[in-house]
């Protein structure tokens, strides 16, 4: 149990974050109607490639040639992630746009 | 600019900006849930997201342990090799989503969720044995702690990820069939405790330099577990398990975010992890369906559901008799599904419907919620063919004028009409609401065969009385019937 207040204490603010995150993620797209659900699941598919920060900090300390690789892949991966979901969200959402006009 | 090479300075711009990307990750899904703002909502998370990339590669900092026990600071090396792992990214990023067909859209999510996934896995097969060998360089009993957590998780959630999007993406592609078996449940749940319970023992372990197996093994499991976990899902699930690892892979960058201490990998991931689970059950909530439901995989099991309609007769429909009897309707309803997508015909169905309209017609579309692969998905490949919004009726709206309304074309659906969805209990899509084509005066099926849906439901809506089909290609026919009206 001591364990377990200690890890708390520790990783406070984390927790803080990931708490209120967690209610404000709920928040934030809960009136959202049917017509955006694909939209938005692909804008916030490009959203969690917010991980290529890990893969850059991972490959900006790499120390060996094959963390440099792994790292070099991850950075491909990550960044697919982040450009090819935001490009793909804006042709979505372009089309929306086009019938106002 | 002295200030900006002194290390506090640095520091405190790099936190900044990662609190101006989290701000504009939060304001960016906001805007996103409205259709008016939604553009301008990506662009501005996409805007967080650039500068935190930015500020990472030039004001990172890692405290590195020198020889003589002292520490230093130490900023991001091997920064051209990042540019161009970043510029290759990029390209075929951008490459693939500009080429893309708006009806393969779904399998292009799915794909970058896996990169997303491989992604967080990587990092944590790296961070693994430079923790072990840190440890063991302490003597210390075991691993577990938060960075331990945190490293496991993301490989395993990670993991999971990937495969599984993989898979769905070759489920939508067609390339992948189901596999449905009871026994797979069983199987599934049996991995999911071994893989938690092999967590727990790789935490207890005691690090020892170089001993990396049980981390590869570990990672090689989840791979494993991500593909029989989305395999017995039906084909017309994808959708929502996109949705789910969409959530997962959202997780993974938290853990990401929490190993690092990452404000911005923390919450860009927790926010898309919360917000993904809600948004995959708002989509189980328009088919009706709990997620367990969904998870299980009861969705056309074999032998499940269905009154057989094998010896029953359709009715055909002239090209010439549908041309008449649309010409002289007051007011039709469109019903696209899947089909209509696939074979490209929005536009022509567009031209129909301008047709109709210049004769005095009133034409409008029902959009069932899941049309499409996607929710929303038939909303936006229509919007591809500029059908003006205000044609595009919701369900429940559509479904309230069906009473006055002379026609109902349904191009390229099937299950979104299926009555057995309200009048058959042993149907696997009893409870789903559909679209009430049956409450129309007459129903007009355009089909390319009498195939089975997706989610290989027989389909009564064929078979009665009010119904006549128009067999062939979506686009053919529509070409044909546009010529037909024309002549009139």
């Amino acid at each position: 149990m001591e364990e377990v207040f200690k890890f708390f204490l520790e990783y406070k603010e984390m927790i803080f974050i990931i708490t209120l995150s967690v209610f404000l993620g709920i928040e934030v797209i809960s009136h959202v109607p049917a017509v955006l659900h694909t939209p938005l699941m692909s804008g916030s598919n490009a959203i969690h490639g917010v991980v290529i920060i890990g893969a850059i900090i991972v490959m900006g300390h790499a120390e060996n040639t094959l963390s440099l690789i792994f790292g070099f892949v991850a950075v491909i991966l990550g960044t697919l992630n982040v450009v090819g979901g935001f490009v793909v969200t804006d042709r979505m959402l372009e089309m929306f746009k086009k019938k106002k006009n | 600019m002295e200030t900006f090479t002194n290390l506090t300075s640095q520091l405190s711009i790099l936190e900044f900006s990662y609190l101006v990307a989290s701000i504009l990750f939060i304001l960016g899904l906001k805007k996103l849930s409205h259709p008016a703002t939604a553009r301008s909502g990506n662009l501005w998370a996409a805007a967080g997201m650039g500068a935190a990339i930015l500020f990472t590669i030039l004001f990172h900092k890692t405290n590195v342990q020198l020889a003589d026990g002292t520490y230093e600071s130490k900023g991001i090396h091997n920064i051209g090799w990042i540019v161009v792992a970043l510029a290759i990214g990029s390209f075929v990023g951008w490459y693939a989503s500009v080429k893309v067909k708006m009806t393969a859209m779904p399998q292009m999510v799915s794909i970058f969720n896996g990169m997303g996934g491989a992604c967080a896995a990587l990092i944590s097969l790296m961070e693994f044995p430079k923790m072990q060998n840190h440890f063991a360089s302490l003597d210390a009993s075991h691993m577990l702690n938060g960075e331990g957590i945190a490293i496991l998780l993301g490989l395993m959630i990670g993991g999971v990820s990937f495969a599984g999007s993989m898979i769905a993406f070759g489920k939508l592609d067609g390339r992948i069939g189901d596999i449905k078996h009871p026994v797979l449940r069983i199987v599934n749940l049996t991995f999911l405790v071994v893989m938690l319970v092999a967590l727990v023992l790789i935490l207890f372990m005691k690090p020892q330099t170089d001993n990396n197996l049980p981390i590869y093994l570990f990672a090689v499991a989840a791979l494993v577990y991500g593909v029989t976990f989305v395999m017995p899902i039906g084909g017309a699930d994808m959708p929502v398990v996109i949705s789910l690892l969409n959530s997962f892979t959202g997780v993974a960058a938290a853990m990401g975010g929490f190993l690092y201490g990452n404000q911005a990998m923390l919450t860009g991931g927790i926010l898309v992890g919360s917000s993904g689970t809600i948004l995959t059950i708002l989509m189980c909530n328009a088919m009706n369906r709990s997620l367990l439901n969904v998870i299980i995989g009861a969705f056309g099991v074999a032998g499940a559901g269905g009154t057989e309609a094998a010896d029953k007769t359709v009715k055909e429909i002239s090209l010439s008799d549908a041309s008449i009897l649309l010409s002289y309707s007051q007011k039709i309803f469109i019903v696209p599904g899947y089909g209509l997508a696939v074979a490209q015909a929005q536009h022509l169905c567009h031209e129909l419907d301008n047709l109709l309209t210049s004769k005095g017609v009133e034409v409008k579309y029902a959009i069932h919620p899941v049309a499409g692969r996607m929710p929303g998905h038939m909303n936006v490949l229509l919007a591809e063919a500029d059908v003006p919004y205000e044609k595009l009726v919701e369900m429940e709206d559509a479904n309230n004028e069906m009473n006055n309304t002379d026609v109902v074309i349904v191009i390229g659906a099937n299950d979104v009409v299926n009555p057995a969805a309200e009048d058959d209990p042993s149907s696997p899509i009893y409870g789903m609401p559909i679209i009430k084509a049956l409450d129309a005066k007459n129903i007009i099926v355009m089909k390319r065969s009498m195939a089975a849906g997706y989610a290989a439901i027989p389909n009564n809506l064929f078979y009665h009385p009010k119904n006549r089909m128009l067999f062939g290609d979506a686009k053919a026919t529509l070409q044909k019937l546009v010529a037909e009206i024309k002549s009139l």
